[in-house]
């Protein structure tokens, strides 16, 4: 007589196996139909009793009605980037780069200026973000040593009609507000571009070499639409 | 004469209002009962001028979006056919209707009207052939697409169409054993008799097993889930893939007529169609000996008004089974089919014949 082993199938989880009551299927179906039915009907009671202004502590959908009533944004949310300013309305940026550098989407745009004061190295020109390309990974806010750019507006609607308007220019994100916390989050519109997407300090004149339309816009260094990242 | 035909017509548009209604509402139903049923609240955005009405502008909404759509005909496929499909998935659904009673002989001046489109003395053979014919559009879909994928969606759809369509006729035959008619109208009235001095005779009541073996092949006949192989949206593609606009719509329009027809036959062969449980003809007749008279019109209406509601409460089944229950797989349909629903169905068909031959010899 052989000794040939035999397999020995794994024992099933307790439950695994359907029981012979569960397996006529008809006991199931009718257990099902009543739970269902009996959310159909206590909902439906719920319905008829709060149209007629009963029943307001019954909760008969969990559905928030979202234009209108919009949820509240947890706390930590990384919403729509705004650029923070310095007391005198300023930008903070310095255009050291390092956000450009840290984007994995290569959606931010910074063209930097010589300042006239000898004590300031550089600052801003442009600094645009499209968001037609941001993912939202926040990695800029990290990488940024002068605590510049910050993305804490609260704002979530961002679709536009037309992709040129996803791309914030330096005015639109100075204009940007922290979100109030307080107040429930309504609707915020994007504020609308102004002037010619570059900034300078006071009395200083941009360089018209620096003048040119959009960074992006005007395909350079890469045109709307263009998937390529940057050559450097 | 001229009278006849405009009763006649009369009762044709009437039921194919209430028919084509009922399944326009549908749509709508099937949004607002999942979403009542799921905790939510359901389609409600369609507005007209700022009203929204629960959401009743949506079938309008579709409608209008689906006669507006492109009509596509995939390049290679058989024009003609591809333009029949919908229609032919669409007749055989709407026309069942015609021979379900919605209520008793009304008496009107002298003139005997019955409430029933069309009065076949083979009605119930009229059904099922009728029933047949909707595996046409099916296969025809499917075949005329010039898509392998719909090709095959159509032979599923028409191989559970078949095997179903069986089991639906086997099981009726319990309930043509017990009342010896195969007129509709008949088999309506003999329901209102009364079993044992109280029990309406309804034909779930004498067939319960026939009742279920029908139902379950009479939900796969409507192509719903669980029974939804023939479109399968959620795991491959069905037979009308290469649908688009109003042909879909009527695709999609023809399984609401059919949840309506099947419920309709439902109530007639299985709930007592117009019945309501002890009503004669001169009012109610209750076991305990009171009586309460009523005039004969109101006993129409009242007939009528609970074929009514008995069809609205299958819709209502029907959409709760459809938003309950997972989809079976394709073996598992035809395994529930022929293992079980199959010699159930031939079991109910001995065990009502030996019934039979039993109280015989009594």
């Amino acid at each position: 007589m052989s000794t040939t082993p035999t397999l020995k199938r794994p024992a099933r989880a307790k439950g695994d196996r359907m029981t012979w009551w569960e397996a006529i299927y008809l006991p199931e179906i009718f257990r099902g139909l009543a739970i269902t039915s009996r959310h159909f009907f206590s909902n439906m009671t719920g319905h008829i009793l709060q149209l007629f202004g009963l029943g307001r502590n019954l909760q008969p959908a969990v559905t928030i009605q979202y234009p209108e009533v919009v949820r509240p944004l947890p706390e930590r949310t990384r919403t729509l980037h705004r650029l923070t300013k310095r007391e005198d309305g300023s930008p903070r940026c310095v255009a050291c780069m390092m956000c450009e550098s840290a984007c994995p989407a290569f959606c931010i745009f910074i063209t930097a200026g010589e300042h006239p004061d000898p004590t300031i190295e550089k600052y801003p020109v442009r600094f645009e973000i499209d968001l037609g390309l941001c993912v939202f990974c926040g990695y800029c806010v990290e990488a940024c040593p002068e605590d510049a750019i910050r993305m804490d507006t609260g704002i979530v609607e961002l679709s536009t009609y037309r992709r040129e308007d996803l791309l914030l220019t330096i005015d639109q994100l100075l204009k940007l507000e922290p979100v109030d916390r307080t107040t429930p989050r309504s609707m915020h519109p994007i504020p609308p571009r102004e002037g010619d997407g570059t900034w300078s300090p006071p009395g200083v004149e941009v360089p018209t070499h620096l003048r040119a339309g959009l960074t992006r816009l005007s395909g350079d260094p890469i045109a709307v639409g263009s998937d390529q990242p940057p050559s450097s | 004469m001229i009278v006849e035909a405009l009763i006649h017509l009369v009762k044709v548009l009437l039921v194919i209002g209430f028919v084509m209604n009922v399944a326009g509402l549908l749509t709508w139903v099937e949004r607002k009962q999942s979403a009542v049923m799921q905790d939510r609240i359901g389609a409600n955005r369609a507005d007209i001028f700022g009203f929204r009405l629960i959401g009743l502008f949506h079938p309008i909404a579709d409608g209008l979006k689906m006669i507006t759509k492109e009509d596509f005909i995939p390049p290679g496929g058989n024009r003609f056919l591809h333009t029949m499909a919908p229609f032919a998935a669409f007749f055989p659904a709407l026309i069942a209707f015609a021979i379900i009673p919605f209520g008793d002989v009304l008496r009107v001046g002298g003139r005997i009207i019955p409430l029933q489109v069309v009065d076949f003395n083979v009605g119930v053979l009229y059904l099922l052939a009728v029933g047949g014919m909707s595996v046409y559009g099916v296969v025809l879909a499917g075949w005329s697409s010039n898509n392998k994928y719909s090709l095959l969606g159509g032979l599923r759809a028409s191989a559970q169409l078949i095997s179903y369509e069986i089991t639906l006729g086997l099981s009726i035959i319990g309930v043509l054993m017990v009342f010896q008619t195969l007129q509709l109208s008949e088999i309506n009235r003999l329901q209102g008799e009364l079993l044992f001095g109280f029990i309406p005779k309804w034909g779930v009541v004498v067939q319960p097993l026939a009742f279920l073996l029908f139902f379950t092949a009479a939900v796969a006949e409507s192509r719903r889930i669980p029974f939804d192989q023939p479109e399968s949206e959620s795991e491959i593609i069905g037979y009308f893939t290469e649908y688009s606009g109003m042909k879909w719509g009527m695709f999609m329009f023809a399984d609401f007529i059919e949840t309506v027809t099947v419920a309709g036959v439902a109530t007639s062969v299985f709930f007592g169609g117009w019945q309501v449980p002890y009503l004669f003809a001169d009012g109610f007749h209750f076991p305990w000996g009171s009586i309460v008279a009523l005039p004969h019109l109101a006993v129409i209406l009242l007939q009528v008004a609970s074929f009514v509601f008995k069809v609205l409460f299958f819709c209502w089944l029907l959409m709760t089974i459809r938003w309950t229950l997972p989809r079976f797989r394709y073996d598992q349909v035809m395994r529930l089919g022929w293992k079980y629903l199959l010699p159930l169905s031939l079991f109910n068909i001995l065990a009502t014949g030996v019934v039979i031959l039993a109280l015989q010899a009594l």
